[in-house]
């Protein structure tokens, strides 16, 4: 339903705050590819891992979920009445693979041997599927795109793109099952590292388990916001049955991490008052208990508070999570300090910039909201985003 | 036949000449602030000898304890590693292709004893850590830091011969803690230790998995074709008839296309 074939993309003050940040973000990656690692971050011997794996990488995948959650459930099941959102779904969930392929390549120290792998098969590697899935899940994204943007642009290959759709469903719903577990097999070789509140051989499920649960709170948070900010009823019925996929699953999640944990005897370590398990509650009890009470709920559940607050929860505890292993959970072990330098906060910020604007374009060229036309839509994404930074900030 | 190096910290007299032929035969870089002594692994030390005060008897001993990477028999940073730049050889080295590596670090997550090290100062930096001398291993050399012990603190050695010394000195001589470091740790590591101090008191992760390392993600990547094939089926046969099944809707009630 492109109404007009001519582009357009309106500046606003925020949009110039956004680019600014880009372009900044940009001159730091520059940066650290010319000059590396150690003058860029503050990653040392005890902390190989910081915040570009951390947060771009391990939280940007799992709240990129969205992405496959939606597309299973409206094009796999044929849930029709989620069909709304898909598209914004997976728009948002192909920014994030791209702002994560770019996280990566930062982070790696050789960066001119990224492709490595592909021919040196290190296939005993968790990192070995992770990137395998990761590189191709982004490509078959950036396919599935394709039929939204022919219906713009080269509308000759429309057709074609229409006839591979299935198939790219599928395996765009595949691969990431695969990989959103493997993020989470990549901590089982911290054994005896990783603090026994999070190491678990469930970790691959826990992780692909939450990755499901986080999208229909990313849709959420995202569609409230947006329709705040057009100052029109949000449709809350879409988003109530989907918040009740997202409260099941966590009901699974929350019985399973308990089982668990009683299985393996470290149910004690959550009481203990220490930083490991003060952090343990906290993920636990506001990212997952009380979204669950709030979901059933029909109360809470049917107002826009609920709703919001359900969102703006689960995504939480999910960040919470990523960063409990990445960080609270090994710091015991590694010792030293690491903090992020400033260079990392200015690339991890530029490249969340930068993926607001190309949302933001896309979203106002291309056929992907229902009702086509959101030209204050800078407000409520930025919303979200910083959101999402304040709360790793106050980790 | 694996090869291996037996330390016997009672014999260590802490003089440092290990550390000495490490950075002449690896060419590495002697920095005159940062004596071997009381200072961890980084890039430019692959060995270090830890000074270790404490008590025996009631008596202050002081010990000294030569740290390095262990050679696991299955090494976890190579289980870890997406590009095979690290590899375990037959000999018992566990050695790095830096013409292999990506740069991930995911190695020094892995490694069970903190070994691998980074060149955080260069703009393509390597990974660092002792290579047991594989070539001069690889001729029937011993590494270099074996050979230039005066106090007889390292042998040199087939593994499992090595293990049978060991075990003969510790049941011989009542001074030794009953255990050899290395047998089981992490699955068994090419160096050897052992001790008449508690390795605990030597700072030695004692808490460490006898299960091989390799073993817990293989036990979870070992599903993934059977996952793979068996969801992406049933993804294939829930799309085919939820289409199917959205189409006869679709015929029942009007004619209306997506």
């Amino acid at each position: 339903m492109a109404e007009k074939d001519k582009w357009h993309f309106t500046m606003t003050p925020t949009r110039y705050v956004l680019l600014v940040l880009g372009l900044v973000g940009v001159l730091m990656m520059v940066y650290r590819l010319v000059f590396g690692l150690g003058s860029a971050t503050n990653l040392n011997d005890q902390w190989p891992w910081g915040m570009w794996i951390g947060f771009d990488v391990l939280t940007g995948v799992a709240l990129a979920g969205g992405g496959y959650s939606t597309a299973l459930l409206v094009h796999i099941l044929g849930i029709k009445k989620f069909s709304p959102i898909a598209r914004s779904a997976m728009l948002t969930s192909l920014i994030g693979y791209l702002l994560v392929m770019a996280g990566l390549f930062m982070d790696i120290g050789r960066w001119f041997n990224f492709w490595r792998p592909f021919v040196s098969w290190g296939y005993h590697s968790v990192l070995f599927e992770v990137f395998w899935c990761v590189s191709l899940y982004t490509l078959v994204q950036m396919l599935e795109f394709g039929e939204v943007a022919t219906e713009k642009v080269k509308k000759g290959w429309h057709g074609l793109f229409k006839k591979i759709l299935p198939a790219l469903l599928i395996i765009g719903v595949l691969l990431p099952t695969l990989h959103q577990s493997s993020l989470g097999s990549l901590y089982v070789i911290e054994v005896g590292k990783l603090y026994p509140l999070w190491w678990s051989m469930l970790l691959p499920v826990f992780f692909l388990m939450s990755s499901f649960f986080v999208g229909p709170a990313m849709v959420t948070v995202e569609t409230m916001l947006g329709a705040r900010a057009h100052g029109h009823k949000p449709d809350i019925s879409v988003l109530q049955s989907l918040i009740k996929v997202s409260g099941y699953l966590m009901l699974v999640y929350l019985v399973l991490k308990i089982v668990d944990l009683a299985y393996r005897g470290a149910t004690g370590l959550v009481f203990t008052g220490n930083l490991e398990g003060n952090m343990f509650l906290l993920e636990i009890v506001f990212g997952v208990i009380i979204p669950i009470v709030i979901c059933f709920t029909p109360q809470l559940r049917n107002s826009v508070g609920g709703l919001v607050t359900f969102g703006v929860l689960v995504v939480a505890g999910v960040i919470l999570n990523r960063m409990n292993v990445v960080f609270t959970g090994m710091a015991d072990f590694m010792g030293g300090a690491y903090f992020p330098s400033v260079i990392e906060w200015l690339v991890s910020i530029g490249l969340i910039a930068l993926g607001v604007l190309g949302y933001l374009f896309i979203v106002e060229n291309f056929h992907i909201l229902p009702n086509h036309k959101l030209d204050q839509a800078t407000i409520p994404i930025d919303g979200v985003n910083s959101k999402t930074s304040n709360i790793e900030m106050s980790n | 036949m694996s090869k291996g190096v037996l330390v016997d910290i009672t014999k260590c007299i802490g003089c440092g000449s290990c550390n000495v032929a490490c950075k002449m035969w690896n060419n590495l870089q002697y920095n005159q602030t940062a004596p071997e002594k009381g200072s961890g692994l980084d890039a430019e030390n692959w060995t270090v000898i830890n000074r270790v005060e404490t008590e025996k008897n009631n008596e202050p001993v002081w010990r000294f304890v030569k740290y390095q990477c262990l050679h696991c028999e299955e090494p976890a940073c190579a289980s870890a590693c997406f590009s095979k730049a690290i590899k375990k050889t037959k000999d018992g080295p566990v050695v790095y292709d830096v013409d292999l590596c990506v740069g991930c670090r995911y190695c020094m997550l892995a490694c069970p004893f903190n070994v691998p090290k980074y060149e955080w100062d260069k703009t393509f930096p390597r990974v660092r850590k002792c290579q047991m001398c594989a070539g001069r291993v690889y001729t029937g050399d011993s590494p270099a830091c074996v050979s230039v012990c005066p106090a007889g603190a390292l042998t040199y050695g087939d593994r499992n011969s090595l293990l049978a010394i060991a075990r003969e000195k510790i049941n011989s001589d009542s001074i030794y803690v009953k255990q050899i470091y290395g047998e089981k740790e992490a699955g068994g590591t090419s160096w050897l230790y052992i001790s008449d101090i508690p390795f605990e008191t030597l700072g030695f992760r004692t808490n460490i998995t006898t299960t091989p390392l390799p073993h817990y993600t293989e036990s979870i990547l070992s599903l993934t074709p059977a996952v793979g094939l068996g969801w992406g089926a049933l993804l294939t046969g829930m799309y085919v008839y939820n289409r199917r099944r959205n189409e006869i809707a679709n015929e029942k009630e009007k004619p209306d296309k997506e």
